[in-house]
C-alpha cells in the first residue's frame, strides 16, 4: 500500500506511511465495530430461533436488522453512573483497556492473503499474548467498581482466563510446528488447495486439538458455558454490574471482538484460512493471472472465505451458549486441567511424532507445498509467488 | 483510481508539506519512552497497590511498544506475555489483599522517602553516566552476522562491537560496555528484593510462645508467609464466592 501511495499519487514515504497506517487502523476498527453491531444482533435472532421465538422483528423492517443501531442510541443517551466507593480513575479506564487490548490483536490478524494490518514474524505469538490482557480491564473493573458481585466476577475471570491460556498456547503450537513459522500469513498460505490441505485434516491429533482449541477459546473469551465472570443467575451481572451506557458497551464490544478475533485465528490456524473448501481461484486460473484485477478478486474472495469461516465459528459460539447450561467454577477448573491440559500435551506430542514419521501427511500431498520451506518462503523463487508481487498497483494493506 | 490519481498533485500540495517533514519513527520512540518513564514515577508515587499493577502494565506494555518501535517483534510479544502477563497475576494479588480495609493504601514516613530518594538518585546517576559513556552506534562497517540476530547486542554488552571499524579499535583499549550499566540495573534489583524480603517478613514474637518451646523447631519460613496472607485475604473464597 506504501508502495502504492509512492507511486500512483507520488506522496513521500514519510506521508504514504502515515496515510497506510491510518487507513489499516480504521479498516480494523470497523471490523470490531461493524462485527459487534451484526453480531449482537445475530446472537438476538440465535437465541430466538433456539428457544422457538422470533427475536426482533420491527426495528429496521423485516428482521429487525437494525436492532443494533437502536441499541447503540439506547446506550448513548443512558446516564453514565458511577457508585460512591468506586476508584474513579480506574473505573473510567478498565473499559479502554479491554478494548484495547481486543483491537491491538486484530493487528496482526491476516484477513486475506496479506492483507494483515501489519505482518508480524511473530503474530500467532503476538495475539495469544494480547488477547490475555484483555482480562486487565475486567480486573480492574471489578476492583474498582467497589461492589462484591463486580469482584467475584473478576476474579473467576482472572482465574479461568489465566488457567486456559496454558492449553490454547499448546493448542496453538501445533500449527506453528507443522507450519515451521509464527507467521500467520505463512501458515494459512500453507493450507492452500483442497480442504483436506488444512491443518485439521492434517492427522488425527490435529483434528483432537482443534476442538480443545475451541474449547478454550469459548473459556478464554468467557463465553458460556464458561460465563461465570458475569453469571446473572448469581453475580448480578459479574464484573460490570455497576457499568452503563456506552462504558458497558465498550466490554461488549470487547468480547465480541474477542470471539471474532478466536474464530478468525481458529479459521488461519486449521481451516485454512482464506483459502476456501474449493481452490476456486486456482482452478479459475487466477492466481497466475497476471491482469490488473485478478490479485485484488484472489483477496476478495479470501476474505470472504476468511469472514465466512469466522462468523460459522461465532454462530457455532452462540448455537453452544444457548445450548449447554452454565459450568461451576471446579467444573471449569477439572475441565481445563483434567482434560483440556493433558489432551493438548499429548496430542502435541503425537502430532509432533506424526511429522517425524509421516513428514508429507497422509494422504498424498496434492498442491501443498513441501514441508522444506521454511519463513520467508513466500518471498522466494521456490514457493507460490504473491499474486503480483512486483506490481506496484497491488493495494497490499499490509504498510 | 484514476480519479484519484488526478487528486493527487492537490493532495501532495495541501497534506504533505507539515506531515512529510515530521520524523514519525522519533515521535513514537519518544512517546513510548515517556509513557513509560512517567509510568514508572507513577508506580513509585502511587499509594494504591492496584493502581501501581496499572501503571507497572502501561511502563511494560510502553517497553514492549519500544521493542517493536526497533523491529524486535519477538522480543516485544515476550515483554508482554512474560512481564505484562505476569503482572496480571500481581494485579490479582493486589485485588485479593486490597479487598480488605487494612492493605488499601501504602503509605512511606518522610524518612523512608527521603532514605529511598537518595538511595534510587544514586543508583540512577551510576546507571545514567554507564549508560551515557557506550559511544553511539554506527552503521555496521561490514555485517559480520546474517540475518537478524542477537548477537551484536551479546558482544556489545561486553564490549565487542560489530560496528566499530578495527583500525578505530586498538587492541587493548579499554571499551565502554553496557555491562556496567547491565550490573547496575541488577543492584537495583537487588535493592528491591531485599525491600519486599523486608516487608514480606513475617513478624515473629521476641518471646517464644510455649507451643514453640515445646516443639523446638521453628516453623518454616514460607510457611509462615502464607498463613500471613491467609489472613490478610480471602483467596480462596473470593475465588469461589463464599459468603462476603
Amino acid at each position: 500500500m506504501v508502495e502504492y501511495l509512492t507511486n500512483t499519487f507520488g506522496l513521500s514515504g514519510t506521508l504514504a506511511w502515515t496515510i497506510a497506517a491510518v487507513v489499516s487502523a480504521v479498516l480494523v476498527l470497523n471490523v470490531i465495530a461493524g462485527g459487534a453491531l451484526f453480531f449482537i444482533w445475530a446472537e438476538r435472532k440465535v437465541a430466538a430461533r433456539i428457544q422457538d421465538r422470533l427475536g426482533p422483528t420491527r426495528t429496521g423492517g423485516r428482521f429487525g436488522w437494525l436492532q443494533s443501531l437502536a441499541d447503540g442510541i439506547k446506550l448513548l443517551a443512558k446516564e453514565d453512573l458511577m457508585p460512591d466507593g468506586a476508584d474513579g480513575l480506574l473505573f473510567r479506564i478498565a473499559p479502554y483497556v479491554s478494548f484495547c487490548a481486543s483491537f491491538c490483536a486484530f493487528i496482526a490478524l491476516p484477513f486475506a492473503f496479506e492483507v494483515v494490518g501489519l505482518r508480524l514474524n511473530v503474530a500467532v505469538f503476538f495475539v495469544v499474548a494480547v488477547l490475555g490482557l484483555e482480562v486487565f480491564g475486567v480486573i480492574i473493573a471489578g476492583y474498582a467498581s467497589a461492589s462484591k458481585w463486580s469482584l467475584f466476577g473478576a476474579m473467576r475471570e482472572a482465574a479461568q482466563v489465566v488457567s486456559y491460556e496454558v492449553p490454547l498456547g499448546m493448542c496453538v503450537v501445533v500449527p506453528v510446528m507443522l507450519a515451521g513459522s509464527m507467521d500467520m500469513v505463512t501458515i494459512g498460505e500453507k493450507q492452500a488447495g483442497w480442504f483436506w490441505n488444512w491443518y485439521l485434516f492434517h492427522d488425527p491429533f490435529t483434528f483432537v486439538v482443534f476442538w480443545v482449541y475451541v474449547t478454550c477459546a469459548v473459556a478464554s473469551v468467557n463465553r458460556a458455558p464458561f460465563d461465570l465472570a458475569e453469571a446473572e443467575s448469581e453475580l448480578v451481572a459479574g464484573f460490570h454490574t455497576e457499568y452503563s451506557g456506552l462504558r458497558w458497551s465498550f466490554f461488549f464490544m470487547a468480547e465480541y471482538g474477542s470471539m471474532v478475533l478466536v474464530s478468525a485465528m481458529a479459521a488461519v490456524l486449521f481451516l485454512g484460512g482464506w483459502n476456501g473448501p474449493i481452490p476456486v481461484a486456482s482452478l479459475l486460473g487466477l492466481s497466475e493471472g497476471t491482469g490488473d484485477t485478478a490479485p485484488y478478486l484472489v483477496r476478495l474472495l479470501g476474505l470472504a472465505n476468511l469472514l465466512g469461516k469466522a462468523t460459522l465459528g461465532v454462530l457455532i459460539m452462540m448455537w453452544i451458549r444457548w445450548t449447554l447450561p452454565r459450568l461451576r467454577i471446579d467444573q471449569v477448573m477439572t475441565t481445563c486441567l483434567k482434560y483440556c491440559t493433558p489432551i493438548a500435551a499429548v496430542m502435541f506430542a503425537g502430532a509432533m511424532l506424526w511429522q517425524i514419521v509421516l513428514p508429507g501427511g497422509l494422504l498424498p500431498s496434492v498442491g501443498r507445498p513441501g514441508g522444506e520451506i521454511r519463513e520467508g518462503w513466500l518471498e522466494g523463487p521456490g514457493g507460490r509467488a504473491p499474486a503480483a508481487p512486483a506490481d506496484a498497483s497491488v493495494a497490499q494493506v499490509r504498510p | 483510481m484514476l480519479p484519484l490519481a488526478a487528486l493527487a498533485p492537490w493532495l501532495v500540495g495541501s497534506v504533505s508539506l507539515p506531515v512529510a517533514a515530521i520524523n514519525w519513527h522519533s515521535i513514537m520512540f519518544l512517546l513510548f519512552a515517556t509513557v513509560a518513564c512517567l509510568a514508572a514515577v507513577a508506580v513509585v508515587a502511587a499509594d494504591n497497590v492496584v493502581r501501581m499493577a496499572l501503571y507497572l502494565v502501561v511502563s511494560l506494555a510502553a517497553t514492549a511498544g519500544l521493542f517493536f518501535l526497533a523491529g524486535a517483534e519477538f522480543v516485544g510479544a515476550m515483554q508482554l506475555m512474560i512481564y505484562v502477563g505476569g503482572t496480571l497475576v500481581l494485579l490479582v494479588f493486589g485485588v485479593m489483599l486490597t479487598a480488605q480495609a487494612p492493605f488499601v493504601s501504602i503509605k512511606s514516613s518522610g524518612g523512608d522517602r527521603v532514605l529511598a530518594g537518595i538511595v534510587g538518585a544514586s543508583l540512577f546517576a551510576a546507571l545514567l553516566l554507564a549508560a551515557l559513556s557506550v559511544p553511539a552506534w554506527r552503521q555496521p562497517a561490514s555485517m559480520q552476522v546474517t540475518g537478524p540476530s542477537a548477537t551484536p547486542l551479546g558482544m556489545a554488552l561486553v564490549g565487542v562491537r560489530v560496528d566499530e571499524p578495527p583500525a578505530d579499535a586498538p587492541a587493548g583499549s579499554s571499551q565502554s560496555s553496557y555491562l556496567l550499566a547491565f550490573e547496575i540495573v541488577s543492584v537495583h534489583l537487588l535493592v528491591v528484593l531485599v525491600g519486599a524480603a523486608y516487608l514480606a517478613r513475617a513478624k515473629r514474637r521476641k518471646v517464644p510462645r510455649p507451643i514453640e518451646v515445646a516443639a523446638s523447631v521453628e516453623p518454616p519460613e514460607s510457611v509462615a508467609e502464607h498463613a500471613a496472607i491467609g489472613r490478610g485475604g480471602r483467596a480462596s473464597s473470593v475465588l469461589t464466592g463464599g459468603s462476603a
